[in-house]
């Protein structure tokens, strides 16, 4: 079956095509059509991963299946197409089939009715075709032609109500932001060909064996940096882009215009884990940097952006910002976890978010469609009106809390915890911290959304239909069940991920981790630091909205101008706004002078006034010189048509007028000549 | 030869007369006749004015020639030509458009 791995982006790229050219003549108005493709895709994954892990298929390949066809000769090279499967490969499809199918299920419900029903369906068969195709690559090439049809497919789904303005400027704000990465990644790509010769990831003339031969050094400022952490840093840019870490974080909260089974799929599970699905696939480039510059970077920008985005959750009103800051956060603990050594922990916190993540935006989507709203100011006391999403919603909750050993999430933070925890302290410290606030928002959440009494009387709620139950009911099964593929206890997730680097960077990576006196297994001490910070947030978030010990109005005082400043997202987009915004209009500004000043005023100005004196003279010569001789001209006709009147064609009109004028010449004659006259007259009388 | 008239009891004037006489109704004729060949028949009377006066001349005249007569037989001649030429139009165009009406041939008018 893995000979056909091909076929898993294949099939729906098929779904949609046959939904664009068909559309609503196809069953279920294209629905249908889509959904078979990813299932279909679905079960072909799950064949692959059944053979890879149980089936023995791992060791007859040796831990990797990768097939290559010619693409295009360039410049005496050829440049190779094709796909490959490990055990990161079947990961990432599993997690991209499950939730996609799931969503799509969910969408039938939730997208009842649209206008353009077919068209969505489409771009989510787009959408997951080219996710599907950047896991299967084993090109960057390929890979970063899927990783910009992802983008365009988020861009599609962002302004799906473009109708909407704000949906209009948040696709392209989307889009715009995320190719600010795009570029760092385009640019790492070419550094890594030009070096290694190949744009093929593995076998013997891949990428992947020839990085210790980078061996250059570049100039950046004052510091030297290698070029293989260069190479590194860039493609961590395409990442920060793509999974929103700061500073290019601005854009996921304002996906959240798409609709919400969108954000669920793109902005939750599996695009904005592209970034760090793109680090891991590339992490011998981030290995054999052995300064580890590259990786220190991805540590703290994670670090950072994971306790960044959960302060500003705290004070967000909009369900589905909330969680989308939630997002941010969860994707820097990934992040944070790979620039941490933390491969297979930051591949598993990927898989089990990517679960209870698309649980919670799908159950948002449920409230929003029961109540018609999204601000969490306006609900409460949904928990009896909507049981299934409540309980759906807050076993995800707990997950993404981090509850240990009941939940997914719980196994897959304290993994990343214990490897931050003998790595890097701060960031450690930062995880922790980031922990509590994550456990604090989200049951603020989920306080102010279930629970307490209806605050608009109003909303007529109403429980979401099955199709959209059922997708929730199975995702957050999973948001529980798939945390025990990698427990401390018996690792799986972990020993079947590790081969994946290859055996140089295995161990490599097993090197810097046992260097920082790592060792796996489960430790109490951090398992208790985890678990307190989790209870403590919720507990604090008990405290304030469930049992209101602690007034929200007393702390109002002491607080209130950090909640101003959180809930303003500490003003990054008014800094951008004011920095590179204000530089770009005043480029805005300089075009206009020179549009306007240089060459409509003056160039524009010089060619009408040659033109309005050119209409004059043109005028002058139309009207004066023309008129002049058309008045020689007229003149002749007019006297050719006055002399024409005596042109009868009359032979007896000529003959009379010759007579007169005979007449007339006679006595002229005869009067000048009166004498001779006088004297014939004479000469005949004598 | 004494064909010296000058002692005849008729004045050179009575012959001019007649000729002008002549010339005046062939004249009119010319220009009133709408046919065809009454303007030719009208040329005629201009052209045997013009040889009375011709003849006329030629016997007053104190020299003995006889110019005028010679004249007169060319003028002749040339008539006939004409009639002959002039009759030969009328023919065609009387077949071409079954009337000889001078005032309606316009054909080649623009």
């Amino acid at each position: 079956m893995i000979e056909y791995a091909w076929l898993i982006p294949v099939l729906p790229v098929i779904a949609f095509a046959l939904i664009i050219a068909f559309g609503r003549k196809l069953h279920g108005e294209g629905a249908s059509v889509a959904i078979g493709g990813m299932l279909a895709s679905l079960v072909i994954s799950f064949t692959i991963a059944a053979q890879w892990f149980l089936g023995g298929a791992s060791k007859l390949h040796d831990g990797l299946y990768s097939v290559v066809i010619p693409w295009m000769p360039v410049a005496g090279k050829t440049i190779d197409m094709g796909f490959s499967v490990d055990a990161l490969t079947i990961v990432m499809l599993i997690v991209v089939t499950v939730v996609a199918s799931m969503i799509m299920i969910y969408s039938i419900g939730y997208m009842h009715g649209d206008k353009r029903y077919p068209r969505y369906f489409a771009y989510l068969s787009l959408f997951s075709a080219a996710m599907l195709a950047l896991v299967v690559a084993n090109n960057i090439l390929l890979m970063f032609m899927s990783w910009e049809l992802v983008g365009l497919t988020s861009y599609l789904l962002i302004g799906f109500w473009f109708e909407k303005p704000s949906a209009m400027r948040a696709c392209k704000k989307a889009f715009l932001v995320t190719r600010v990465g795009d570029v760092g990644f385009l640019a790492g790509m070419i550094l890594l060909y030009l070096q290694t010769g190949s744009m093929n990831l593995f076998g013997e003339a891949g990428v992947f064996e020839h990085l210790n031969e980078i061996q250059g050094f570049v100039h950046v400022g004052p510091w030297m940096i290698p070029l293989i952490a260069l190479a590194g840093l860039l493609l961590f840019c395409g990442a920060v882009g793509k999974s929103a870490q700061f500073p290019l974080h601005v854009w996921l909260p304002d996906a959240m215009e798409g609709p919400t089974p969108v954000s669920a799929l793109i902005h939750a599970a599996t695009m904005v884990a592209a970034g760090v699905y793109l680090i891991a696939r590339m992490y011998p480039v981030f290995l054999a940097d052995t300064s580890h510059i590259a990786l220190n970077v991805v540590a703290y920008t994670g670090a950072f952006t994971a306790l960044f985005a959960a302060s500003i959750g705290i004070a967000q009103n909009d369900i589905k910002r909330i969680l989308a800051y939630s997002t941010v956060s969860q994707l820097g603990y990934m992040v944070m976890a790979l620039g941490v050594f933390g491969y297979a922990a930051a591949m598993f916190h990927l898989m089990t978010h990517a679960f209870f993540k698309a649980q919670l935006f799908l159950g948002s989507g449920s409230v929003i469609h029961g109540t018609g709203t999204q601000d969490i100011r306006e609900m409460g006391g949904l928990r009896k009106k909507m049981p299934w999403t409540y309980w759906t919603f807050l076993i995800s909750t707990l997950s993404l809390c981090g509850i240990p050993f009941v939940t997914a999430g719980g196994w897959s933070k304290e993994e990343i915890l214990t490897v931050a925890f003998f790595t890097n302290k701060p960031v450690f410290i930062a995880a922790v911290i980031g922990a509590f606030t994550t456990a604090f928002y989200m049951f603020r959440l989920v306080y102010k959304t279930f629970h307490g009494e209806p605050r608009n009387h109003e909303i007529h709620v109403h429980e979401s239909p099955k199709v959209m139950l059922v997708p929730m009911v199975v995702l957050a099964t999973l948001a529980v069940v798939a945390g025990y593929v990698g427990t401390p206890f018996a690792n799986g997730f972990e020993h079947n991920l590790a081969p994946v680097l290859g055996e140089h960077y295995e161990k490599a990576l097993k090197t810097a981790l046992e260097s920082s006196g790592f060792h796996a297994g489960f430790h109490w001490n951090i398992f208790w630091i985890g678990t307190l910070a989790a209870l403590s947030g919720i507990g604090l978030a008990t405290i304030i909205w469930l049992k209101p010990i602690l007034k929200i109005e007393k702390l109002e005082p002491a607080f209130g101008w950090l909640a101003k400043i959180v809930e303003n997202k500490y003003y990054i987009d008014e800094i951008y706004q004011a920095t590179i915004i204000r530089a770009l209009m005043l480029a805005a500004a300089m075009y206009w002078f020179d549009k306007w000043v240089i060459d409509y005023c003056i160039v524009n100005g010089v060619g009408y006034l040659s033109l309005i004196l050119a209409q004059i003279w043109g005028w002058f010569d139309n009207n004066i010189i023309d008129g002049l001789v058309n008045l020689s001209g007229w003149m002749t006709g007019f006297g050719g048509r006055v002399l024409r009147q005596f042109q009868t064609g009359v032979s007896q009109q000529y003959i009379f007028l010759m007579v007169v004028a005979l007449v007339l010449m006679s006595i002229v004659f005869l009067v000048g000549h009166l004498s001779e006259v006088k004297w014939v007259i004479g000469f005949f009388q004598q | 030869m004494a064909i010296h008239s000058v002692g005849y009891a008729i004045p050179v004037t009575w012959f001019l007369t007649v000729g002008a006489m002549l010339f005046c109704i062939g004249l009119f004729g010319m220009m009133v006749r709408r046919s065809a060949i009454g303007m030719l028949l009208s040329i005629e009377l201009l052209l045997n004015a013009a040889n009375i006066n011709l003849v006329a001349f030629g016997s007053y005249l104190k020299i003995p020639v006889i110019a005028g007569q010679i004249f007169t037989v060319f003028v002749i001649t040339l008539a006939a030509a004409e009639a002959a030429v002039g009759l030969a139009i009328v023919i065609n165009i009387y077949r071409n458009e079954q009337h000889i009406d001078a005032d309606k041939i316009s054909a080649m008018k623009l």
